[in-house]
């Protein structure tokens, strides 16, 4: 091979690379990203077909967490509408009644959200952005209006 | 009176920054000495005024200090004194002081070590650090104060956040830093020759131990991190693909493939262009962790205030430092001249493989990081990125590299020969062969894919001491002389074999761990019992306990091993008495290299609880091979070659060769 063609090969496969790279990208992404829906999103708007993995946040409601064996069900709801979850496991030390909370998992045919990840927030004051977000968008979250009527 | 000291050296230490980031510069440009050294005083004045700073604030969380708002929400007079030291850096802004305290050392190392710099090199150097000391002073006493007073201080604070009291923690951040940090230097250095457009071997010298410096403390810091979340967070995993895990992880890519890139440019003066832009970039990687971890546009335990003024604030540093390098980049990478031609199959184009790899596998990360960041921002819908997607994307990147690993030494510099690289490797590939095998042959349900993976592991392991097997030839040599040979080796030739060792062995952790876990989870009562491969686990009673800041009830298990030894695990529910915040503490028997973990639910009023438990095989070889690779890093910089007198004499070798090329 001449300079040239040893360069072009070079270039070549430096290409080769960062395409394989850029596809599986866009194939991840299309793929594996996993969206979050407030139940309201869920019921009312049918965003997610049942068997499609997402992210659902909001409270859990009072009263309404039960346990048996080592399944937990309890009820995420934004006030408005809600969906039971069931979730085989250890649940986050700070998950409380009418605390925020995000689940993971896929709705079955029930409607019951079989959750395999559980998520509440680090410390005592605070609330998953998703679900404080979710809130806002309900009516619901009432601690800082002000900032609530400029975000809209 | 200490605190306001505190405060009043963090303004004079800005003063100080103001000078020296436009003083020396001006003294590069007109030629004028007197300017140039003045950075040498007030870097190190500056390390001392921060210090102070840094000092008066410890000395504040020690004595308990609750007048001082930060001391008042992160700290607690009953706190052991570890962690009234580690509150410190606990919370917002105590840790962005000790990131500016550390970037204050580098530059006063800097001017200490760098005697036989170019003075205008050095000048340059010390005013661009400067030019970062003055954003990160001017955040800290405009937008997250830490020497704030109350004005009637309460009698009792508000407790270092319960799950950050752990030693892992209070040493987690430091070593980070000091790794975050460690690359402003590479950073500076390269915006240095940008301004003054001379780049030469002498440079690359200097560069290498920096990188290296900040390279083996950011591997210590993430392996460290990862630890913590392990056995701290109870979920028994050790990587979530988080993105402040990534934030961490970014720069250590980058830094990886900076020290590679770096080797060509010392050693072959090419890659010039290539290295001033991965310098950058690194640098731009830790501003950007920082910027995620701070900004609180992530939810996780890192986020400690969210405040949209203080994003705004890092957003505009994050823009004026990595936009401004990056043009500066634009306007003048074209004056430095690259040189070395080599053949595509050599040390250097083996080097430029990596450096491939690793950009790209970078790019995924940064991609799978801010797309989140960007569609909320674009449309409004909310998404995660988590372990598939990085699975998908970054996994397949990193395996031609690794495969690639053990050739890359054995390759000569200009021009390589790959079937004589292949021909020395055959001990490597005979044992990838075995542990396929032996993979394939003992286990049942093991996918293929891993039995590969894990040949790929012992390949990467053996294949790492193939260039020292070589070099000494016990079979020629005898052991007494190839042990003597052994030990004439270059430092920095056992450091890549160190350092490539512990990435096979790393990877071994991560496959056995991925593909043999076993998990049970189990609602258990005093007196009942559990088993997971092999042991036996009873629930013997629950004892209370109270500790200074919290009470606890261990839940006290006894263990039966398969080889009949019997030993206790105590995994226990704690309430931090201050917050009211309940945590969980695993428990974790290490046998050999695998762990059984144990954690825990909640006790319900019936005294019963739920148990998860974890067979983790060989997982601590994650760690054990950061270990490995931080002893390379280690031993290459103990490399007499690299040392601080060294670079005097590359500098005078690159004179006299420069001499030689006019002359000839």
């Amino acid at each position: 091979m001449t300079r040239k063609q040893k360069r072009l090969a070079g270039i070549g496969f430096i290409a080769l690379v960062l395409a394989v790279a850029v596809g599986l990208v866009l194939v991840a992404l299309r793929d594996e990203i996993v969206f979050f829906y407030s139940p309201t999103e869920i019921i009312q708007e049918q965003k997610a077909k049942s068997g499609q993995r997402f992210r659902l946040g909001g409270l859990v409601k009072s009263a309404s967490v039960k346990k048996e064996g080592t399944t937990n069900s309890f009820v995420i709801t934004d006030t408005n509408s809600e969906i039971e979850v069931s979730y085989t496991g250890i649940l986050p030390d700070l998950f409380r009644e009418g605390q925020g909370v995000v689940a993971e998992g896929v709705l079955n045919s029930s409607s019951v959200f079989i959750a395999d990840s559980v998520l509440a927030k680090h410390d005592e004051t605070y609330m998953p952005k998703e679900v404080a977000d979710s809130l806002k968008k309900q009516g619901y979250w009432q601690q800082n209006p002000d900032e609530d009527s400029k975000s809209k | 009176m200490i605190v306001e000291l505190g405060h009043y050296t963090l303004v004079l230490a800005l003063g100080l920054a103001l000078v020296q980031s436009v003083v020396p510069i001006i003294g590069a440009r007109i030629g004028h000495f007197g300017l140039m050294r003045l950075a040498n005083q007030t870097s190190i004045m500056m390390a001392l005024l921060i210090s102070f700073s840094f000092g008066a604030l410890t000395w504040a969380y020690v004595n308990s200090d609750f007048s001082v708002v930060n001391v008042w929400q992160n700290s607690h007079s009953l706190q052991p004194y570890l962690y009234k030291y580690s509150s410190v850096w606990g919370n917002h802004e105590g840790s962005l002081l000790l990131w500016v305290l550390f970037l204050a050392i580098f530059a006063s190392l800097v001017s200490v070590f760098g005697k036989n710099l170019p003075p205008e090199l050095k000048a340059n150097v010390l005013s661009v650090q400067a030019w970062i000391l003055v954003a990160f002073l001017l955040f800290i006493l405009i937008t997250s104060n830490p020497f704030e007073r109350l004005a009637n201080p309460p009698l009792e604070g508000n407790d270092l956040n319960p799950i950050l009291q752990d030693v892992g923690l209070a040493i987690h951040p430091p070593l980070l830093y000091f790794g975050y940090v460690g690359l402003s230097v590479t950073f500076a250095f390269a915006t240095a020759a940008l301004i003054s457009g001379r780049l030469d071997a002498a440079w690359a010298r200097w560069v290498r131990p920096w990188t290296l410096i900040a390279w083996v403390f950011l591997t210590a810091g993430i392996a460290m991190g990862s630890y913590w979340a392990y056995y701290e967070l109870g979920w028994g995993g050790w990587w979530f693909w988080d993105p402040v895990e990534n934030a961490s992880f970014m720069p250590w890519l980058a830094a990886t493939a900076l020290l590679h890139s770096a080797l060509v440019m010392e050693k072959r003066e090419a890659l010039k262009i290539w290295t001033v832009l991965l310098a950058i970039v690194a640098f731009s990687m830790s501003l950007l962790g920082t910027f995620l971890v701070r900004s609180g546009v992530l939810t996780s335990v890192h986020a400690f205030a969210t405040d949209p003024e203080r994003g705004v604030f890092i957003l505009a540093i994050l823009v004026l430092f990595i936009g401004g390098s990056l043009a500066l980049f634009a306007l003048r990478a074209g004056v430095l001249k690259s040189g070395g031609l080599f053949a595509p199959i050599s040390r250097e184009g083996a080097l430029v493989f990596n450096n491939l790899f690793l950009t790209s596998a970078l790019a995924t990360v940064l991609v799978g990081t801010l797309y989140p960041l960007l569609l909320e921002a674009v449309n409004g819908s909310k998404i995660s990125v988590g372990a598939p997607f990085f699975n998908l994307t970054f996994g397949p990147l990193m395996m031609p590299l690794l495969l690639a690993v053990p050739f890359g030494p054995l390759l000569a510099w200009k021009r390589g020969d790959l079937l004589a690289a292949l021909s020395r490797l055959y001990l490597a590939a005979g044992a990838a062969l075995l542990a396929v095998i032996i993979t394939l042959a003992f286990t049942t349900d093991a996918p293929v894919l891993a039995a590969l993976v894990i040949g790929l592991a012992f390949w990467v392991m053996v294949g790492a001491f193939a260039e020292i097997s070589v070099r000494t030839d016990i079979r020629k040599n005898g052991i007494a002389k190839a042990f003597a040979r052994a030990f004439g080796l270059p430092g920095s030739l056992w450091g890549t074999a160190f350092a490539h060792f512990g990435l096979g062995v790393t990877l071994l952790g991560i496959v056995s761990v991925s593909v043999f876990e076993t998990e049970v989870i189990q609602e258990m009562k005093i007196g009942d019992k559990a088993t997971i491969s092999g042991y036996q686990l009873t629930l013997k009673n629950i004892s209370p306990r109270k500790a200074s800041n919290y009470n606890e009830d261990i839940i006290n298990f006894e263990v039966l091993a398969p080889g009949g030894e019997k030993f206790v695990m105590q995994p226990a529910k704690r309430i931090y008495t201050t917050r009211r915040m309940p945590t969980t503490e695993s428990a974790i028997n290490t046998s050999g290299f695998s762990q059984l973990y144990v954690s825990l639910g909640e006790i319900s009023e019936n005294n019963s609880l739920t148990v998860r438990m974890w067979w983790k095989p060989q997982v601590t070889l994650i760690w054990l091979g950061s270990l490995f690779m931080i002893f390379g890093g280690l031993l290459s910089l103990a490399d007499r070659r690299l040392r601080v007198g060294a670079p005097k004499r590359a500098a005078r070798a690159s004179k006299v060769e420069s001499e030689v090329t006019i002359n000839g």
